[in-house]
């Protein structure tokens, strides 16, 4: 039996009846990984033993009738950031090799409360400070659909997981895109929530003002499973996701700054899946944002100060430890003056004004997850609009903002490039809203999946 | 302290350090510092920006 393309929905009512096992599932998840790990290189810790074994106690207990909801006996992978017990938790990063963890994440916990099954830890860009999953201590991850290519990052070796079927769905952090710049460079579902929405206790951070934790999933019902489970609300979801009626949706397509930087083929695409949002009864209008011209800049203090704090110690003490971006990344954060700290902080909060401001009366905001197919592996620059752009700036362009902000914000595959890269498109709706993003992003993919 | 005067004495520490690689990725750093600076809100003072705002919170 092939995972290919199947989601945690459609298996889930599966398992409950007896009709398909956690352990032939987990197998085939093992088999997967085994198969295409060597090339992909999506996982740092594979832990087939433990999770057989967590597979065939969910066996025991659905067969028992004590079935505890739709992650019961599913196959899922953490992010190598996230603690789970008993196994290193490496953020990619030759500084942690050593580690164990003695506890569970609260976010690890609660999957397994839900009963899923923890097949291993994925690749990430070295302490989720990058955009590509190049720099990491176990080496690049590569893009499933092209392997010349980057899977985007810093969850990259999550959306190659479940993108491949290695597992049914992947938790990954979101600094300033990571969750959804890979699942757009993969072709799937990557839902960042509201900041604080999820807990990130036992989660390495990068910046604990700016993380979020979130899931990597094949399709928009799946991330809403696995949302409300990492909630720790698993159990009270009975049916399936309700989509947003698209008639009558209003929805801003936000312009400027937004649209400056966008791949022509990039950009085709996602002009083709507004047209069909907008053909299928949703009014769209244009907005801009009065800071965006800064986002950048605010960004970059705030994120750079908040790591090199982390990482100060360890920075002196074991500099040759980090991959050699990464450490001069985290170094370059000791130079930034408090002032400007400061500055950084309170344009933030005007940021936050602003996207505030662009969502009142419509639904939605709508922009591209990644303006760029997935880069080349090794690439520091992409051809734009006839210009050269540094691969990090141009990738965090249309993700950062919401990371400043906290807005609820999702990426749907709605197409691909004449050279089959996907496209996402990124779906923003107000804070406390990330019910009905889900439901609004529900309408949109049945949509782009009708068309192809 | 000037963008200037900063990124002349970041790159001559890290210079001292032996970090001469940084010397170059100082130069972003000190753009994105130019531009943050020139933002509308630091010298307003009628800007309701604090996070407990209902104006300005999320």
């Amino acid at each position: 039996m092939s995972l290919d393309g199947q989601t945690i929905a459609a298996l889930a009512p599966r398992v409950a009846r007896g009709e398909i096992t956690s352990e032939r599932l987990t197998e085939e998840c093992l088999a997967t990984i085994e198969r295409l790990n060597p090339s992909l290189n999506a996982f740092i810790t594979v832990a087939a033993d433990d999770a057989l074994a967590a597979a065939r106690d969910a066996d025991r207990e659905i067969a028992g009738g004590r079935y505890r909801g739709l992650l019961h006996g599913m196959p899922l992978s953490l992010k190598d950031l996230i603690d789970q017990t008993g196994l290193p938790t490496t953020a990619a990063s030759r500084v942690r090799a050593s580690h164990r963890a003695t506890s569970d994440a609260r976010v690890t916990s609660r999957l397994r409360d839900a009963g899923a099954v923890l097949v291993g830890k994925t690749n990430l860009h070295e302490f989720a400070f990058g955009t590509t999953t190049e720099d990491s201590g176990w080496g690049p991850a590569r893009n499933p659909v092209d392997p010349t290519r980057s899977p985007g990052g810093s969850s990259g070796g999550s959306a190659i997981a479940v993108r491949t079927g290695m597992s049914l769905a992947s938790v990954g952090t979101d600094t300033g895109g990571s969750i959804r710049i890979p699942a757009a460079a993969c072709g799937i579902v990557g839902l960042k929530p509201g900041w604080s929405e999820i807990s990130a206790h036992g989660v390495v951070p990068l910046s604990r003002q700016l993380d979020h934790v979130g899931p990597l999933a094949r399709s928009v019902s799946d991330a809403w499973i696995m949302y409300e489970a990492l909630r720790g609300e698993a159990r009270e979801i009975s049916a399936a996701l309700e989509a947003h009626p698209l008639q009558g949706l209003k929805l801003a397509r936000l312009g400027g700054y937004f649209a400056e930087r966008v791949d022509p083929d990039v950009e085709r695409v996602l002009d083709g899946a507004v047209e069909r949002l907008r053909s299928a009864g949703a009014q769209i209008v244009d907005r801009q944002l009065a800071h965006a011209g800064e986002i950048a800049a605010i960004y970059l203090h705030i994120v750079l100060s908040d790591a090199a704090a982390y990482h100060a110690s360890t920075l002196d003490r074991r500099p040759e430890d980090y991959t050699a971006n990464v450490r001069l990344r985290l170094e370059m954060g000791r130079y930034v003056l408090a002032e400007d700290y400061v500055r950084a902080l309170t344009g933030r909060a005007l940021l936050r004004r602003d996207v505030n401001r662009a969502l009142e009366g419509v639904d939605a905001l709508v922009l591209p997850a990644l303006g760029i197919p997935a880069p080349p592996i090794g690439a520091a620059t992409v051809p734009v609009r006839g210009g050269d752009e540094p691969v990090r700036n141009v990738m965090l362009r249309c993700t950062q903002p919401f990371n400043l902000t906290g807005h609820p914000a999702i990426s749907v595959p709605c197409g691909a490039t004449p050279a089959g890269l996907p496209v996402g498109l990124q779906l923003v709706s107000a804070a406390g809203g990330t019910h009905d993003l889900l439901r609004m992003a529900r309408a949109a993919e049945a949509l782009f999946d009708l068309a192809g | 302290v000037t963008v200037d005067e900063w990124l002349a004495w970041a790159q001559a520490d890290a210079a001292r350090r032996g970090l001469t690689a940084l010397g170059p990725i100082l130069e972003g750093l000190a753009k994105a510092t130019v531009t943050l600076r020139a933002g509308d809100w630091n010298e307003a003072a009628d800007e309701p920006v604090r996070d407990d705002d209902p104006e300005t919170s999320a």
